[in-house]
This record gives structure tokens, sequence and C-alpha cells, in this order.
């Protein structure tokens, strides 16, 4: 078992990518996001990658756009400002089927907002973000063990399905500093498998061209349907969620990143008053683990959804659990942590039955 | 066996290294742990905190909404976070720099001269670990040598001298007890 070391979220995340194979970053920088591009700085030049402070978010995007294009691992992060100016190049990323990895460590919103963590980032994350019909995988840690160990699987699907992946933290996450494993060996980027669509020294072979449009008529259609196969195939394999004590569960928490963990400290309290409540977390937060949880409806009738943003994701959960389970939220927008103690006085108000369905208790 | 820690001080006077060091001297010592700054907009002379939690079981929330002990190194700190201990928690006081007494009288007190132990072994940038040793006697959250034995593998580059001096501050820390 390799040692554990005591890791920041953002450092963490950086050494899980050059780990996985990363040698190219491109970004600018903004908090709470600062430590990926510092520890990039260093590191990447350690592997014999590359490491680009660009002039601006803009820049830098395109620069991924380019390098993603020969096939090299490459990455950039953000925070949500900057991520908000990554939108078209990611766009364009999707349109031409070119396969990276991104993060944002999110902060409040929307604007300028402040730089608490937050998860007022959702919609943008999993709705795709930029124009035009995409979807990118995206991936919630919810420790910083996670953060060290999620580089590794977004590149595995990007590059299997040619998609652009991205791991959706929040500042708390990003900032905090817990005991950290790498699980699998570093990537050897030489025994990687050899691509049949990246760009560079063409050396006899047909030409190949990257883009991200075609203006024959029809042809567009056909690129975004075969592209929208590959999603229905992502939806099908690489779904990823975690349960905790769901098996006498009468109320099921639903929460990512943060917010799940204050929830499995509501979950303690709760328990010890007797309350039977368990924690549904989705790691996959597209493809959503939408099949999951509406068999739970089977057993369980009331689903909470706590989240650091006035209510993003449950929408998903009313679309997976489809009228058959009553839904509620608690919010805690605006770059602000929710304490586990009101999470608990929301647990007892629908324990109760007087929670008003859907309303928010704070 | 759990502890929520919160420490807050000026920025400068250790409050981040020092939550680093108890993380680091938990996780050693086989707890689970979290660490949890203040970041942003911090400077010398500002104030910072940051949250540490060590447990035998999983941590849930690493940010500290009602600690177990609560290590305040300046005037303002003391005003903030007195009302977050929680009930029979403990608060430590850096009774160098801060002139107030504690209101509450439903928690356990301890003053501490971080400050004045610190210069009396010749280096004011030591009260922190003054404020550590104190805690780790009072708390048995870890114990003294758990700590010392951490030093030198969270501050790497740090000389033999300045490690024996961090050690004895340590100690010098955990003779101040409890009535």
């Amino acid at each position: 078992m390799a040692e554990k070391k005591l890791m920041k979220g953002n450092e963490a995340l950086a050494e899980g990518a050059v780990r996985a194979g990363c040698r190219f970053f491109a970004g600018y920088p903004i908090t709470p996001q600062n430590e990926v591009p510092e520890y990039m700085s260093w590191r990447l030049p350690e592997v014999g990658g590359s490491f680009v402070q660009a002039e601006s978010e803009v820049s830098a995007i395109n620069m991924i756009y380019g390098a993603a294009a020969t096939g090299v691992r490459c990455m950039t992060s953000s925070s949500s400002p900057g991520i908000s100016l990554k939108q078209e190049g990611i766009s364009y990323c999707a349109g031409a089927d070119l396969p990276f990895f991104y993060a944002n460590v999110v902060r409040g919103g929307p604007g300028l907002g402040n730089i608490a963590g937050a998860q007022g980032d959702y919609f943008q994350s999993t709705r795709g973000g930029g124009h035009g019909d995409y979807k990118v995988f995206v991936m919630a840690p919810d420790s910083v063990n996670e953060m060290a160990n999620f580089p590794r699987k977004c590149y595995e699907v990007a590059f299997k399905y040619r998609v652009p992946s991205m791991v959706l933290a929040d500042g708390i996450i990003g900032q905090m500093m817990e005991p950290v494993e790498f699980k699998d060996h570093e990537i050897d980027v030489e025994k990687l498998p050899k691509l049949d669509w990246n760009l560079g020294i063409a050396d006899g072979r047909e030409k190949r061209i990257v883009n991200s449009y075609d203006l024959a008529e029809g042809m567009l259609e056909k690129m975004v349907l075969a592209r929208l196969k590959k999603y229905k195939e992502i939806e099908e394999k690489e779904v990823m969620y975690e349960e905790k004590q769901l098996d006498d569960a009468e109320i099921i928490i639903v929460a990512y990143g943060t917010s799940a963990r204050v929830s499995l400290a509501a979950i303690k309290m709760a328990r010890d008053k007797g309350i039977k409540v368990g924690l549904f977390r989705p790691i996959t937060l597209w493809p959503y683990p939408k099949k999951r949880l509406s068999e739970l409806t089977d057993k369980v009738k009331h689903f909470l959804s706590v989240e650091m943003s006035t209510g993003q994701m449950i929408e998903d959960v009313r679309l997976s659990l489809n009228g058959k389970a009553k839904t509620y939220l608690h919010s805690k927008p605006g770059g602000s942590i929710m304490a586990a103690e009101d999470v608990l006085k929301t647990i007892e108000a629908i324990s109760k039955k007087g929670a008003k369905e859907h309303a928010t208790i704070k | 066996m759990y502890q929520g820690i919160r420490i807050s001080g000026f920025g400068g006077q250790g409050v981040i290294s020092a939550g680093i060091l108890l993380a680091y001297s938990g996780m050693v010592e086989g707890k689970n742990v979290s660490f949890f700054p203040s970041y942003g907009a911090e400077m010398r002379g500002g104030t910072a905190n940051c949250s540490v939690v060590i447990s035998s079981d999983e941590v849930t929330t690493p940010i500290v909404s009602v600690p177990d002990t609560v290590m305040v190194f300046n005037e303002p700190s003391l005003t903030k976070f007195e009302p977050l201990v929680k009930p029979g928690g403990l608060l430590i006081v850096n009774s160098s720099l801060i002139k107030s007494k504690v209101k509450r009288t439903d928690i356990k007190v301890l003053y501490v001269p971080c400050n004045k132990i610190a210069d009396e072994l010749g280096n004011a940038k030591i009260m922190n670990m003054v404020a550590l040793g104190a805690f780790a006697a009072n708390t048995g959250a870890l114990s003294v040598d758990d700590i010392i034995n951490t030093l030198p593998k969270v501050y790497k580059k740090l000389k033999p001298e300045l490690i024996e001096l961090n050690s004895k501050a340590l100690r010098k820390g955990a003779e101040v007890l409890l009535n």
C-alpha cells in the first residue's frame, strides 16, 4: 500500500492528472483553484510536459483545442467566472469530438460573486455549458482522495468516447487537506494506445481534419446524431454513485461534493434521534444516476436534495423520480456552506410530515 | 474518538501551520483527519482561522461549526469563536495578547501565555507550538510526542536546532494544565 500523503484538494487533482498522463496544461489564475496551475507549473516540466500561463481564459481554452487535436492528454482548470469564459472553446472541442479534461473549482456566483465554495454551476456543467447540442462527462468528488483519483477516470472516458470530461469540485474540496492515496500506477504516456484521428506529422497517411462543422446539407444533423449515440452509450455504461445507510432509510438525502459530507454529519445526528435517513451521492452528475434513483422509490417516498445553490440538482432528482416520491430542498446559495445542525432540522420537519413539498426549509 | 478544532489569530501567528501540523500528526497516528483554512484575502496582520478534524471514524464535514476545542491567539478571535465552543468543550486563550476574560461558564477555559513562553524560549514565532502543546496535554486527542515526531515530516527543510526549539515549545505548553 502506498504511503498516505496529506494534500490540498487542488494539488491532489493536479498530481492525479499528471499520473493519468496529462502532459499539457494551459490556464489563467483565479481563486479558489490557484494551486492547480501553481502545482502544474513545476510538476509538468518534471515529466517532460508543458505548462502555459495564458494571457486569458479564452486563450487557455483555445490552446487546449490545439493540444487536444494532437491527441495529447491535456488539461485546463478554473473557477466559475473563468469557466464561463471558456465555454465557447469547450463547445468547439465537443463539436470537434476532442477529448480533454478540465476542472471547475466552483465559487459563489453569478458574476464575480465571491471566492467561497459553492455549487451554483450545476446547470452549466450538466447541460453542456456552451452553445449547441452536447454533453460533458462530469464527476463530482467529495474528498481530496477523490480529487486525486478522478482525473484518471475522466481521461479514460474522454478518450474512449472522444468527449470533454470534467471534475466539478467546490472551493471547499479544492482548499481542504486530507490524506491521499493514489490507487493506480502512474500511466506511461509512451505506452498509451495509438489514436486514429489525431493531428501531427502526416508522413504519407491519409489527410485528417479536425473541426466542428460541415456545411453540406444534412451533415451537421448526422454529426449531432452520431454524438447523441455516444452520449446514450455513456448514459448506459458510465454512471457512478455511492449509497450509504439506505437499507432501512425512510428519507433519502441526495447530495454531491461538500453538501454530501455535511449531509453525512446530519444523518448521524438524525439516526441518533431515531430518524432513519440515508445518503444517495451521485458521483457522475452527467450521466446522472436516474435509473437507480427511480428504483429506490419502490421503498422510499421522501427525497431531500441538499445543495449549495438555490436548487439546481433537485430538477434531476425530480426527473429521476418522475412523480413517484416527494422531493424537498435544503438550499444554501451564495458561497456559503450549510450547517449539519440546519440540515437536521429539515430532516426532522420531513420526518414529522410537516414539510411542504418542494419547500426550502432553512 | 472525535475532535473538532478551530484555531484563530492574526495572519502570521502560525494559525494555518499549526492546523496542518495537527492534521498531519493525526494522520500519522492512523486517525482520519481533515484541515480546512480560511482562504482568499488573508494577509499578515489580518485574521486567519482554520478547522481541523481528528477522528477514529470517517470525517464528515471538514468545517467545524461546533468545535470541541478552540485555540484563540488574538482578541478579535476570542469575540468570534467563544460563542461557538461546544458546551463542555475547551477554549485555549493566548493570555499574552488577550486581556479579556471568557464570559461563558459552560466550557473549560485554559489561559496560556503563549507569547511569553515563546519569548522565554527565545523565539516569538513558536507561540503556536506552545498552544498545540497545551491542546495535546489537556485533550488527549494526540500526545505531545506524536506532534514532535511529526514536525520533521511536515517541515522537511527545517534545521534540526529549530525542530528542537519547536519541540521545547510544545513541551512547555504541555505543562499548562487545567485545574
